[in-house]
């Protein structure tokens, strides 16, 4: 298109104003890349992630033992047989009994949750805003009512959970607690974080 | 340079009289001093019937500033960290001198935001102060009141308390219900996989540094608005309609000097009740400061139970109120969310609650009694009684908002004055 010299090509300066705010944005945005990302956990925060041990044979039948992985709790019981047998029997009154959308490792996705009946690991962290679960292993706890099976209740919101992490109808939490990546190198120790697929 | 419209403003009757000289005329032929005190203060005309309820914008600013000249102080002696915030607390309460004061102010000006900005936010609901030409008056006013909530919701982690602790985990938490990008966003607003020292040192910075700045922002965009719309008034009249010989609405008077000796009075008054306060109640019993916040931060340890402070419990109420936790954090960011709509939401044709009818009376008085409702709620432990009186709480909050469109339209009105209602004192 031929332009006499005193007259504005308006398209031209449409085009060149578009380009250079598309070029100006798409600069922003990478150049708001590094910021974002100095927010992500730093490499020491990485570092100190590492698996957690735990010596299995201080843990008493019934017992519960909390550790640390990530700087979260991780409750560690060793459920008794009747505790274990106390699973069954209240399907009905679980938002999901068999944990189709509970967040565990596939070895985790039974009716214990768990790769050994006995040994239950759980974050301690209720999935409803984070508060600390507390233990109410005894059945029929009389502040949770005769048909109580034994499990945690969360003081916070007032989430309720089984013997396995599995969260009562009623609570505001609507997923079961999680459980981590863990593994036993030997019968008798316990390792949070790390799994035959690797670490978490 | 000269200053080129004097002519317009030296018709007023208020204007700066005397010839200026010597250093005050240097400095204005330099800096518009004497422009910028006529156009914002002498020059300015406020409806000449303000009441009780104006008192509060001005003294927000004031706690503003309070908060500003405090933070900055405590700066000077915290440490965020870790290892050493909750210490460097404890080290200027006791041994700073005039620790505990300085502290003190900051946490019960804190509060005291609060209190102002909402009675603030009641006149607008009172007086219709919201309404059209004003609405952007009042979302930028909304938006203030965000910054205020993120502002001070991260100052309640700086002392690394157990509940520091555990209110950050819950309130960070909330972002985890969001759909696909909560768990990353979590971990990518602690830093960490808790809350860590990662998180108390960002938090740090932005409530010194980045949230002021938005804050004083805000704060100024609110005042350039209301002084092109100017305020509004209890009857809810645009004094601006009714223009004197002078070019002067009628019913205005210049802000300096009517105003300003006014709101001399109101904050005197308001110094003597923060005064009390700070000196003689300044956790004001676990309102203010709770109780399991002076023990440090524990990771494994939830204290008996996690409440907000007093000014975010309404919303906390209502988060909790919900038997899922997605429905109660999308409750809770609605029941937020729904004070942006109320300039569109309200089709009352007329503004202030003098003129409207007993419907609009009664579901203004049923929301506040549900809002502070509410409020008590959130502080006690979910269980029983408070979980349903909760949830009729939660629901006459939200049918305020969903049939004010309706309610407002319907509602009979009185007729509305030519001019403002006042009688001299």
């Amino acid at each position: 298109m031929v332009v006499a010299n005193d007259e504005v090509d308006l398209s031209r300066r449409k085009f060149l104003t578009s380009a250079t705010i598309g070029v100006g944005a798409v600069g922003a945005v990478l150049a708001a890349i590094p910021f974002v990302a100095s927010w992500e956990p730093s490499e020491r925060a990485r570092a100190l992630g590492v698996p957690t041990d735990l010596d299995l044979s201080k843990v008493d039948p019934g017992q519960m033992v909390i550790v640390l992985w990530r700087k979260q709790p991780i409750y560690v019981v060793r459920r008794t047989p009747e505790m274990v047998s106390s699973l069954t029997g209240h399907d009905d009154r679980l938002k999901d009994p068999e944990s189709k959308s509970s967040e565990q490792p596939a070895y985790c996705k039974n009716t214990q949750r768990s790769r050994k009946a006995d040994i239950l690991v759980l974050i301690g962290i209720c999935t409803h805003l984070g508060c600390l679960p507390k233990q109410h292993f005894a059945a029929g706890d009389p502040e949770l009512g005769p048909t109580w099976p034994g499990g945690y209740l969360c003081p916070c919101h007032g989430s309720r959970f089984d013997l396995a992490g599995r969260v009562f109808d009623g609570s505001p939490a609507s997923v079961n607690l999680r459980i981590p990546p863990y593994s036993f190198p030997n019968p008798n120790r316990l390792v949070v974080g790390v799994d035959e697929k690797g670490e978490a | 340079m000269a200053v080129p419209n004097q002519s317009a403003a030296s018709a007023t009757p208020v204007s700066s009289g005397a010839p200026k000289k010597g250093f005050y005329a240097w400095l204005d032929k330099r800096l518009p001093v004497s422009e910028f005190i006529e156009s914002q203060l002498t020059g300015y005309f406020a409806p000449k019937n303000f009441n009780f309820w104006y008192f509060f914008g001005f003294i927000a600013l004031v706690v503003l500033v309070l908060q500003l000249v405090t933070g900055i102080f405590l700066t000077m002696f915290y440490k965020p960290g870790e290892a050493t915030s909750f210490d460097s607390v404890q080290f200027i309460m006791r041994e700073i001198d005039f620790g505990w004061l300085i502290r003190y102010m900051h946490s019960t000006g804190a509060s005291a935001f609060f209190v102002v900005v909402y009675l603030h936010m009641f006149r607008a609901f009172l007086y219709g102060s919201y309404k059209a030409p004003r609405e952007l008056l009042w979302l930028v006013g909304m938006l203030v009141y965000l910054a205020l909530m993120a502002e001070a919701f991260m100052g309640y982690v700086l002392p690394w308390g157990n509940m520091s602790f555990w209110g950050a985990q819950v309130i960070v938490n909330i972002f985890g219900t969001i759909p696909v990008i909560g768990p990353g966003l979590v971990e990518w607003i602690r830093g960490d996989y808790a809350i860590a020292d990662a998180t108390v040192n960002r938090f740090f910075a932005l409530h010194v540094v980045a949230i002021p700045l938005i804050l004083l922002a805000l704060v100024g965009l609110h005042l350039i608005a209301l002084r092109r719309t100017g305020s509004n008034n209890p009857d809810g009249i645009e004094i601006k309609a009714k223009v004197g010989p002078n070019g002067h609405p009628l019913d205005g008077i210049p802000f300096h000097p009517y105003y300003t000796v006014k709101d001399t009075v109101g904050i005197c008054a308001f110094l003597v009740i923060f005064a009390i306060i700070v000196f003689y109640a300044p956790t004001f019993g676990g309102l203010f400061l709770e109780s399991a916040n002076f023990e440090p931060a524990n990771p494994v340890s939830t204290p008996p139970d996690i409440t907000p402070v007093w000014y975010f419990t309404p919303f906390y109420a209502i988060l909790r109120a919900m038997p899922d936790q997605r429905l109660g954090t999308l409750a809770m960011l609605l029941a937020i969310v729904a004070f942006f709509f109320l300039p569109w939401l309200d089709r009352s044709p007329v503004r202030s609650i003098r003129y409207k009818g007993w419907i609009s009376k009664v579901a203004l008085a049923v929301f506040v009694v549900s809002f502070v409702g509410l409020g008590f709620m959130g502080m006690r432990p979910p269980e029983g009684l408070y979980v349903v009186i909760g949830r009729i709480f939660t629901g006459l909050y939200f049918l305020f908002w969903i049939l004010m469109p309706f309610y407002s339209r319907w509602d009979s009105v009185k007729p509305v004055p030519e001019r403002v209602v006042y009688h001299a004192h």
